[in-house]
């Protein structure tokens, strides 16, 4: 029976780089993959793409690529990346580029493409809207990306066409950790207990340290050894399905049930049912044991048949928000705080009435994470005062963080540490197309 | 006795939808979990927080409740006007809760 093993080198864009590297050198791997998307980080990357085309792929490519390049090459692992946001075949270009300088001939890049839809985003006008219910065409705000997440068929693609690295845009986050294990093992697509599993191994990996003790650590009822120095995850799937989460041995962090039932229960909501565009996979009865220390063997996953449709995020502009922060600190600070907000209250509908379209009001150190109005909170040392609002123009959202500013000088005593920024807004909206619309299509580059 | 002392929790988000996790510490008070953290109890701890349902479902082999709370990030983790984006903190907020 084969095993492969599937390291995870990045949970979000900006992750940590030293455990990959870590993974590469020691982790005895087949693969490494990076998840590196967000809802919105393409429609973030398409902003940047209008104004160089050269660039709208992960802000940290060229980093990682500097440093795992010639350690792929050296330990023959293959890397899998959705780096390429909303510019893949840009970043696969950068990517040869970095290869060229390291000498490192013959190595085969390769682009996904497919998932754009922007240029044909006219046919779905009438489609509704998860988030408004409403068609697309009533979304209020210019629409600047429109991406479906895609499954495993444009990587698997991709490495039967040789690849040593896979650059892609938006994909299903698991799709980058199971696409290895379809072609290695030849799983039919209609294996559907299979891909249940490949898609849980995907959902296991896909945060980098959210498996291995990050996102974790509670002192003394949920300690994590070695916490500076955390190692990222690495699978161990084989031909039949068994599936072995573990990591390097002397990397920091720990792989337990209790780690693991924290992730799997990630961004999930029913577990029966793990819709992606590949399969819909079923955690319900899932059972991490022990089998050796750092090591978990995952069970009780199956899957039913995939979907007629794919989801696509659209990234539109609608907004800006403006928002301000001071500090009040010592005896009655608490009070000045309150103060502080009734005067911006005051003020703001003064300088702009009836201008924001919503805001947010918060005394952080008391009810800023938690504004249940019965929820009692003590008075602290220290509060700092937050006002955030949204306005349909970037003068009106200034007006915000001006006000809070100007509190040094117009408001109650003692306010300190004034901050302010406003930030021009790209949200994001779902819908679901017909999966025949969408077509992954490989570019190959040969170093 | 807060949620806090009998379990752990993790929170994810998805679009204006965030779901915490409530997984027990010991096998043994799993039931008492079932019984006691009920998404009608969940959604009164999340007064003025969360705008729409409650749901709740359940992970028995692994003694985890996951509860998935609709219109509960300020129109979404892009366009939230609160500290916490992501609701990240809810996870630590619901484990206050008096059993």
């Amino acid at each position: 029976m084969r095993t492969i093993r599937i390291g995870s080198g990045a949970g979000y864009a900006g992750d940590r780089v030293e455990p990959s590297l870590e993974l590469i050198e020691k982790g005895n791997l087949d693969y490494i993959s990076y998840e590196c998307l967000a809802e919105r980080t393409i429609a973030i990357g398409q902003q940047a793409k209008l104004k160089d085309p050269k660039k709208g792929y992960n802000g940290l490519l060229e980093a990682r690529m500097e440093k795992a390049l010639p350690l792929i090459w050296e330990h023959k692992v293959k890397l899998i990346t959705n780096m390429g946001s909303a510019n893949p075949i840009a970043a696969a270009e950068k990517t040869v580029e970095i290869a060229q300088k390291h000498g490192l001939t013959g190595m085969k890049v390769v682009c996904v493409i497919g998932d754009d839809i922007l240029p044909m985003i006219d046919k779905y006008q009438d489609t509704e809207v998860w988030e408004t219910h409403e068609a697309l065409s009533k979304l209020d705000g210019q629409i600047v990306s429109a991406n479906a997440y895609m499954g495993v068929e444009g990587i698997v693609k991709a490495l039967e066409a040789g690849a040593d690295v896979v650059i892609t845009g938006r994909v299903a986050d698991p799709a980058i950790f199971m696409a290895p294990a379809i072609y290695e093992f030849g799983w039919s697509m209609e294996d559907w207990d299979k891909l249940g599993k490949g898609t849980c191994m995907g959902h296991l990996l896909e945060c980098g340290g959210q498996a291995t003790g990050g996102y974790f650590a509670e002192p003394g009822k949920k300690d994590v050894p070695g916490f500076g120095h955390l190692g990222f995850p690495i699978a161990e799937i084989s031909e039949d399905g068994k599936l072995v989460i573990t990591k390097v041995e002397d990397a920091g962090g720990m792989v337990t049930p209790v780690t693991l039932s924290e992730q799997i229960c990630y961004e999930i909501h029913d577990p029966e049912n793990y819709i992606t565009p590949d399969v819909v996979a079923n955690f319900k009865n899932i059972t991490f044991t022990q089998v050796g220390p750092d090591r978990v063997e995952v069970t009780g996953i199956t899957g039913k048949p995939k979907t007629d449709t794919f989801k696509c995020s659209i990234g539109y502009k609608d907004c800006f928000i403006g928002d301000g922060e001071i500090s009040y600190g010592g005896p009655g600070c608490l009070e000045r705080a309150k103060l502080a907000i009734e005067v911006l209250k005051e003020r703001l509908e003064l300088v702009a009435p009836g201008q924001f379209d919503e805001m947010k009001y918060d005394l952080i150190g008391c009810n800023s994470l938690y504004w249940n109005p019965d929820y009692k909170y003590n008075e602290p040392s220290e509060v700092r005062v937050r006002v955030a609002g949204r306005a349909k123009t970037k003068a009106i959202a200034d007006l915000i963080p001006n006000e809070v500013e100007a509190l040094y000088t117009n408001g109650p005593a003692g306010g300190c540490g004034a901050v302010k920024r406003t930030r021009d807004i790209v949200s994001v909206a779902s819908i679901l197309i017909n999966r025949n619309d969408v077509k992954p299509e490989i570019v190959v580059y040969t170093v | 006795m807060k949620l806090y002392e009998v379990a752990h929790s993790r929170t994810g988000d998805k679009g204006n939808i965030s779901n915490v996790s409530i997984i027990a510490y010991d096998p043994k008070d799993y039931a008492m979990l079932k019984e006691k953290v009920t998404p009608e109890r969940v959604k009164e701890h999340f007064k003025g927080i969360v705008k729409g349902k409650v749901a709740r479902y359940e992970l028995d082999n692994i003694c985890a409740l996951n509860f998935v709370m609709y219109e509960a990030l300020g129109g979404g983790v892009t366009r939230s006007l609160s500290v916490d984006m992501h609701g990240k903190g809810f996870s630590s907020y619901l484990l206050d809760m008096e059993i």
